[in-house]
């Protein structure tokens, strides 16, 4: 059928205008191909023996490179909504106790005054605004590692796993932590 | 195959509205890195109708490995394109550049070949929609800290391992009763719903960050859920060995319920409940 087609509309061409399809058309065809309809395959391909395929195997795999991971997943998964934040939240308590500790044993040693009233005395001093948001800094990660907490231990429970329950519970538990804690800095 | 046929008949169309001698055309000189980007954006831009969409894939060629893997774009008009992400792979393999490569089988989301990072999550390219609205490049990466082996197959030998690993077969020594097959109760048959219909495409083991750093020890959603599947099976009698073996800091408690799997998975399964249903029935 079309290699019918191809013949007559050449035909009627080579009728029409016996010069144009010569000059004009050649280097139409030549150029402005449409996508193809036939595929090259310029990979050639060569026989090898079982113990040179392996061996290829094991170059090759010594090369491989590991895919990308944390950079290219979504940000939404791995970072927002995710587990991390119990973790980081968890150790930047606990690796400040650890700090505050080590320079309370450290203090009367180098000078400091570390005391509670001190430090109470030189806090009070601070204007509200700043004095709550210092607060607040620590009370929000407080918040959520409580709320947080709560919430994989109802994970223990195998409850909640729905997939819309742990978007819509991440996003409450931030809303709520974020309440909590604004609440214990300004009005405690 | 029925999005390749339908896309192929659209350019056949196409074609035999134009004048017919180009189908005969020598397709021979198709130097295929020239053809890539600009050569067929040009190409499609002249078409008014025509609705472009951007694809970038993440390419590495095991036989010059002293390059660095690189992100290609290839362009490809969405009205000629079947609606799925792999319809659009395929078409960029079949007719802008033949050395892309993948893995894909059945197009249905049953085989699991497909599996890749699609714009940030893992999932099927086969079940994974191409937004048309939306105008912004598609990022097509292999499933994330995986190694490559080219293009946008991973290499898989580890996660098939750990799965043979799990002896994911029935295992029980008394035969039944009345000699014939084993028979289940409905409601027991019900605990497997869920589990067996797992494709081990490894969209949810490779999406979940205590799996990428420990995918040594650490079995990994996937094979996990694999597991609860035979320690939930009533016919299984080794229930006892099972959760032995599961028994260690590794292979199962460095789940930390991030939950990455199950807000991954393309068939719809969650492997954080079949996690935490081990760890309840390890602790109970």
């Amino acid at each position: 059928m079309i290699a019918q087609r191809v013949g007559t509309t050449a035909l009627r061409r080579v009728a029409g205008k016996p010069n144009a399809f010569f000059t004009a058309n050649v280097s139409k065809f030549g150029l402005a191909q449409p996508m193809s309809m036939t595929q090259t395959r310029p990979v050639a391909t060569q026989k090898l023996t079982p113990d040179d395929a392996q061996a290829l195997l094991a170059k090759q795999r010594l090369h491989r490179p590991v895919s990308p991971h944390l950079e290219v997943y979504d940000k939404q998964q791995t970072f927002f909504g995710s587990s991390i934040w119990q973790r980081i939240t968890g150790s930047a308590f606990s690796g400040g106790l650890y700090v505050f500790a080590a320079a309370y044993l450290a203090a009367p040693l180098m000078g400091w005054h570390l005391e509670s009233a001190s430090l109470a005395a030189s806090f009070g001093a601070l204007p509200f605004a700043v004095k709550g948001g210092l607060k607040f800094l620590a009370a929000w990660p407080f918040a959520f590692h409580a709320i947080n907490g709560v919430r994989h231990l109802v994970f223990d429970f195998g409850v909640g796993f729905k997939r819309q329950h742990i978007v819509k519970s991440g996003y409450y538990i931030l809303a709520a932590s974020t309440l909590g804690g604004a609440y214990l800095a300004f009005f405690l | 195959m029925a999005a390749l046929r339908s896309s192929s008949a659209r350019l056949f169309g196409a074609a035999a509205s134009r004048p017919a001698l180009r189908v005969a055309a020598p397709a021979a000189v198709r130097g295929m890195a020239q053809l890539a980007d600009g050569a067929e954006a040009h190409n499609m831009a002249s078409d008014a109708k025509a609705n472009l969409k951007t694809f970038q894939l993440y390419r590495w060629n095991p036989d010059k490995p002293t390059e660095k893997p690189r992100m290609q774009s290839y362009t490809l008009d969405l009205n000629k394109t079947g609606p799925m992400v792999l319809d659009a792979l395929i078409r960029i393999k079949n007719e802008i550049d033949p050395t892309v490569t993948f893995r894909r089988s059945c197009r249905e989301g049953i085989c699991g070949s497909c599996a890749m990072n699609i714009n940030g999550t893992n999932t099927l390219a086969c079940l994974c929609r191409i937004p048309s609205e939306d105008k912004a490049e598609m990022k097509i990466y292999p499933l994330p800290h995986t190694y490559v082996v080219k293009d946008l197959v991973p290499d898989l030998t580890q996660f098939y391992k750990q799965y043979k690993s799990i002896k994911p077969y029935l295992q029980r020594d008394t035969p039944s009763p009345d000699g014939k097959e084993y028979r289940q109760s409905k409601a027991d048959r019900k605990k497997l719903d869920g589990l067996y219909e797992c494709i081990l495409c490894a969209c949810c083991s490779t999406s979940c960050p205590s799996y990428w750093w420990n995918s040594e020890e650490y079995l990994g959603p996937a094979i996990l859920l694999q597991s609860y599947r035979w320690l939930a099976d009533s016919r299984d009698e080794r229930t006892a060995e099972r959760k032995d073996a599961l028994n260690n800091s590794m292979s199962l408690y460095r789940c930390h319920t991030i939950l990455n799997c199950t807000r991954t998975c393309p068939k719809g399964l969650n492997p954080g409940l079949a996690i935490a249903s081990i760890k309840k029935e390890m602790a109970f």
